[in-house]
């Protein structure tokens, strides 16, 4: 699988023998490009830290890269009820929104695809793999060919009144890629495993919770995570199933909601707010990233 | 095999039956709804007016044709592609040459070149939207300011807010965002290549730079290929992105920004309809075949 791959450590060759002149430069060469790319990929996540610790006001495009002369976290419980400045959208109250249907998505996401990747892998029926085929084409459509009948079929059940509505578009939506995670995971586990069960004369279901289930954990954690961040950073299934009615906000539309709406800016804030909705999903990435990058790669079917 | 498809009905009903709900929800709402706006987009239900809309063959794609709105988000989506794509496959090819070897520190390197794809195109569309700011020479902040301290002053810019040079400019927070994707995939191509072949050119007595013309280059076309399928769709979809930069504005609109327009604000639903579906052939276009390769792929490795 390319994510162990990417662990894979390899003794650099320069270790093995003493550097010549040639090599050596090579050497730093490498070292300086890689932290010149280094900067370009840290400055705007800089820029974000840096202006939120300036206040609310006074926050200029020409000294965004200069450090706060004073430390001022105002902006922050500002940015987080939204103050006097946006009073309709309160990006505390959203964020806890989304991480309250967020849960639900990807818990409910993971047994689900738990499940299928077991069938799929190993307790296949006649045309699993079209049909499996089939899934993976669900994982890759613009969900704009789906959007217009979702919204009216919502609408006339009631749904887009609470925000389950998100829970069920992220589990439904999320059932290819879940199923594909863990059906490649179950495949690498050894069939004699599975055999040596039925030999035993275990049922198949019981082959899964005491066999199966027990190995899975990196397999809930890479689904769990990979649900998480993409059901936090959607936009498209929030923005059309909730309407953008403020009682339904969720991060990313009430973060839109506010720096795109006033007439007048307060940057201090819009980065604040940006940082605010930026961090859960940095927070998983920092503390768990070499899942996150499975999911990812899974996401290209090279996983 | 036990494990392979067994055709006896006692065995598989059970794996099947598990299943179902994921088949029945997979059916309608991916492919019943498809089939449901592929129908609504040849009726005429051009507004929310509209109870009984009527059946009118092609005419809304027709429509789009001469749509100089579509056209022009079509255009914009063809200048953004072509630039993210070359932009993201490159950046993400060097940072993955440069690790690949393994280097002191590459744990670091690696996890801060990837940290964009955890974060929302909106929330980083907030700061692009701020350092892609037009003002110049004196007033002149983000990235402006960067280019003329860099000595590189000629090369500012009006950014997103230029007349021609919009959709490029959009492409380069996108390439920010997705060049990390690029380089894991390269960097595990690389690292896929047994280590046999590197030694064996060596022995042979190649030069290094020959070695990666003539012996790894080749074996990462496949992982080129998966590179730009899976940049191609990405790119065709692209809309969190615009939003959070420059909103629905005219001079950046691309065809899923119109198309949420169209139904959004005008309530055009036959409309709507009509440019998500040519948004979806797009990306069959290029998904259908992709798939097609990776399955044919997975089954010469079993």
């Amino acid at each position: 699988m390319s994510a162990e791959l990417l662990e894979r450590k390899i003794t650099p060759l320069a270790n093995r023998r003493k550097r010549s002149g040639k090599e050596q430069f090579w050497l730093i060469f490498r070292y300086a490009s890689l932290t010149f790319i280094w900067f370009l990929i840290v400055m705007p996540i800089y820029v974000l830290v840096v202006n939120s610790l300036k206040g609310v006001k006074d926050v200029y495009l020409v000294n965004a890269f200069d450090l706060p002369k004073s430390l001022d976290f105002s902006a922050w419980p500002t940015a987080w009820s939204g103050g006097d400045y946006f009073s309709a959208f309160s990006l505390g109250e959203s964020m806890l929104r989304t991480l309250f249907f967020v849960l639900q998505s990807s818990i409910i996401s993971a047994i689900i695809g738990s499940i299928n990747g077991y069938v799929f892998a190993k307790w296949k029926f006649p045309g699993s793999n079209v049909v499996f085929t089939l899934f993976l084409f669900g994982m890759f459509i613009p969900y704009q060919a789906v959007m217009i009948p979702l919204v009216q079929f919502v609408t006339n059940l009631g749904v887009n009144k609470t925000i389950y509505v998100l829970v069920m578009a992220h589990v439904i939506y999320g059932i290819p890629i879940c199923t594909l995670i863990f059906r490649n995971y179950y495949a690498s586990i050894p069939d004699e495993l599975i055999e040596a069960g039925l030999v035993d004369k275990a049922s198949r279901i019981r082959i899964y919770r005491s066999i199966i289930l027990p190995l899975s954990l990196p397999a809930f954690v890479v689904v769990l995570i990979w649900q998480f961040t993409s059901a936090w950073n959607d936009f498209l299934f929030a923005i059309f199933l909730t309407g953008g009615s403020p009682k339904l906000s969720v991060a990313t539309t009430a973060l839109n909601f506010i720096t795109g709406s006033s007439n007048q800016v307060f940057y201090g804030l819009n980065m604040t707010a940006s940082l605010i909705v930026s961090l859960p999903t940095l927070i998983v990435y920092i503390f768990l990233g070499r899942y996150f990058l499975r999911g990812l790669l899974s996401g290209s079917l090279k996983g | 095999m036990a494990l392979q498809t067994n055709r006896r009905f006692s065995t598989w009903i059970g794996g099947f039956l598990l299943v179902v709900p994921s088949i029945a929800a997979v059916a309608v709402f991916v492919y019943g709804m498809i089939a449901w706006t592929v129908r609504i987009s040849m009726t005429d239900r051009i507004s929310a007016s509209i109870k009984e809309p009527k059946f009118v063959g092609l005419q809304n794609y027709s429509n789009l044709i001469s749509d100089s709105r579509f056209t022009h988000a079509f255009e914009n989506l063809l200048k953004f592609t072509f630039v993210f794509i070359v932009g993201t496959t490159i950046a993400g090819f060097i940072m993955a040459l440069l690790l690949e070897k393994g280097i002191k520190g590459e744990g670091f390197f690696r996890s801060f070149y990837l940290y964009p794809l955890a974060i929302s195109f909106i929330a980083m569309g907030t700061v692009w939207n701020w350092l892609l700011n037009s003002n110049v020479d004196a007033d002149a902040g983000g990235l402006n300011l960067l280019l003329q301290k860099a000595g590189l002053g000629f090369l500012q810019n009006s950014w997103y807010l230029s007349e021609n040079g919009a959709a490029y400019a959009l492409a380069l927070p996108a390439i920010w965002q997705m060049a990390g994707y690029v380089l894991a995939l390269f960097l595990a191509g690389f690292r896929g290549i047994p280590d046999d072949l590197r030694e064996a050119a060596r022995v042979d007595g190649a030069s290094e730079s020959k070695i990666y013309r003539y012996v790894l280059f080749p074996q990462l076309t496949p992982t080129l290929f998966t590179v730009l399928i899976i940049l191609g769709h990405v790119s065709m979809k692209v809309f969190d992105l615009i939003i959070g930069i420059n909103g629905k504005s005219y001079v950046t609109q691309v065809v899923a920004v119109y198309m949420w327009e169209s139904t959004f604000d005008q309530r055009n639903y036959a409309k709507g309809t009509a440019i998500a579906v040519v948004l979806l052939l797009l990306i069959a276009l290029i998904i259908v075949p992709y798939l097609r390769w990776v399955i044919k792929q997975e089954e010469e490795n079993r």
